[in-house]
């Protein structure tokens, strides 16, 4: 990563876009403390997470399609796990929202590994939100789910997002959701933030057709875009 | 099930080895708190670094490294539930160990005397230390390093003196043996069943040696762990396992 600075403001669905290897996951790895950057700080909350890392991550969760939570653990138990590790108070009242919000309560005592993706995803993203983190961050956290259940997940993620003032780091390869989801997006590009604006209007400042015509040419041509060119 | 099943199959195996070896030296020598009791003290010993080693692993299996790592649990507390379930473990291991060796085979531990605690103490913190050594062997190479982690009593069994004692070892095998934890509490438990006096100065010297290695394990596990934060390899093991 090269310079790369930005915030995510309460409340801001900003995604993070970009191709592959462009360093979306490795900013993500560095905002959850797992990846020391060389240079620079991190702040979550007005919390300087390397200086206190335990309590700036009490504010955070993540989701990820690569971290599946323990197979051999029910839903149950996989959210008691992490909910105490998060230290959640009222956890058990918390967990009952939580399955009811992910539509998850048939599985409550499922064991992770026997749900297919989507439904280990929905149970992902209710890890995430257990300790209702002021910033999210979520790395393409639809990428299992079907269409219909999708746009339903990324709704529920809105609302509660809305409703808790939530900041919302979101990656994800679906430029139709980016747009329909996102206030704000980031464009990365071999480890630089190349672009950054509303996704509804910054491909027509770069003469795209859409988000998707601007994606492929941040990966094609990230040299003509970074030079100001359309 | 895996709590006690192994330890059974020990406990039956070498009960019934020193049962057969003492129809040969009849009355005058008793194997069975020498050999069956050095080979339960031993296997506690295993079942203390496993318990820390498994807690760890259950975690890699599960590819369950990042969620945990990136919550806001301090590594010490990290560290410290590993060894409380090793604790919980280890427990219930010996328990089924010493009841199966006392009602079957007839092993008295009160032969020990007040030297079975300190025993067990010196083996217990040699065993902690080896389980943080292992999961820092695999936090630092990676999953498929735990295959390293299993032989890890086995190979040095042969320096601790569990059947043997330190005399009877090569001078530079004796050296190892010294700084051995373990080969203190067995020369101990051979001087108690010999009738010959047990040095508590020595045994002292075990204990101290034991915990110098478990402060020594924390500050490796420790000192890993930050450079697997700096190098990105506990996200890169996560991202591993997927593909």
């Amino acid at each position: 990563m090269d310079g790369v600075s930005f915030e995510v403001r309460q409340g801001e669905m900003l995604g993070l876009l970009g191709p592959n290897g462009a360093g979306k996951t490795t900013t993500i790895n560095m905002v959850l403390g797992v990846l020391t950057p060389d240079a620079g700080a991190i702040t979550i909350g007005a919390l300087d997470l390397a200086a206190r890392r335990s309590e700036a991550l009490e504010l955070t969760n993540f989701a990820a399609v690569y971290a599946p939570l323990p197979g051999n653990l029910t839903v149950e138990q996989n959210l008691r796990v992490f909910g105490l590790l998060y230290g959640v108070a009222a956890l058990a009242r918390r967990i009952d929202e939580l399955l009811a919000a992910f539509d998850l309560e048939r599985f409550r005592r499922t064991r992770c590994g026997v749900l297919s993706s989507g439904e280990q995803t929905r149970v992902g993203l209710a890890k995430a939100m257990l300790n209702q983190p002021r910033l999210l961050l979520l790395d393409e956290p639809t990428a299992s789910l079907d269409p219909a259940t999708a746009r339903d997940v990324r709704a529920r993620i809105r609302e509660i997002a809305a409703r808790d003032g939530t900041g919302v780091l979101w990656t994800s390869h679906n430029m139709v959701e980016v747009a329909e989801v996102c206030d704000r997006v980031l464009f990365l590009s071999k480890g630089r933030i190349l672009l950054a604006g509303d996704p509804r209007r910054l491909p027509g400042e770069h003469g795209r057709a859409n988000l998707e015509e601007l994606f492929i040419s941040v990966a094609r041509e990230p040299l003509a875009l970074r030079d100001g060119g359309g | 099930m895996p709590l006690f099943a192994w330890v059974v199959v020990d406990v039956v195996l070498w009960g019934l080895i020193t049962r057969y070896l003492n129809t040969f030296t009849g009355s005058s020598y008793d194997f069975v708190p020498a050999l069956l009791g050095a080979v339960l003290l031993w296997d506690f010993l295993t079942r203390v670094m496993q318990g820390v080693t498994m807690a760890f692993f259950e975690d890699v299996w599960a590819r369950n490294f990042l969620n945990v790592f990136a919550t806001p649990l301090r590594i010490s507390e990290y560290v410290t539930g590993l060894v409380t379930s090793s604790v919980a473990t280890s427990a219930v291991g010996l328990v089924v160990m010493v009841a199966v060796a006392m009602l079957v085979f007839g092993l008295r531990f009160t032969a020990y005397g007040m030297f079975l605690g300190p025993f067990l103490g010196v083996l217990f913190l040699f065993g902690i230390a080896l389980g943080i050594v292992g999961i820092t062997i695999v936090l630092r190479l990676g999953p498929a390093a735990e295959w390293f982690i299993w032989p890890l009593p086995a190979i040095i069994s042969p320096f601790a003196c569990v059947f043997y004692p330190v005399s009877s070892l090569p001078p530079w095998m004796g050296a190892v043996s010294r700084l051995l934890p373990p080969s203190y509490v067995f020369e101990g438990m051979r001087a108690i069943m010999l009738g010959r006096p047990v040095h508590p100065a020595l045994l002292l010297g075990g204990g101290a040696l034991a915990l110098l290695y478990v402060g020594l394990a924390c500050l490796l596990f420790v000192r890993v762990h930050r450079y697997a934060v700096r190098t990105g390899l506990i996200g890169r093991y996560s991202a591993e396992s997927v593909s």
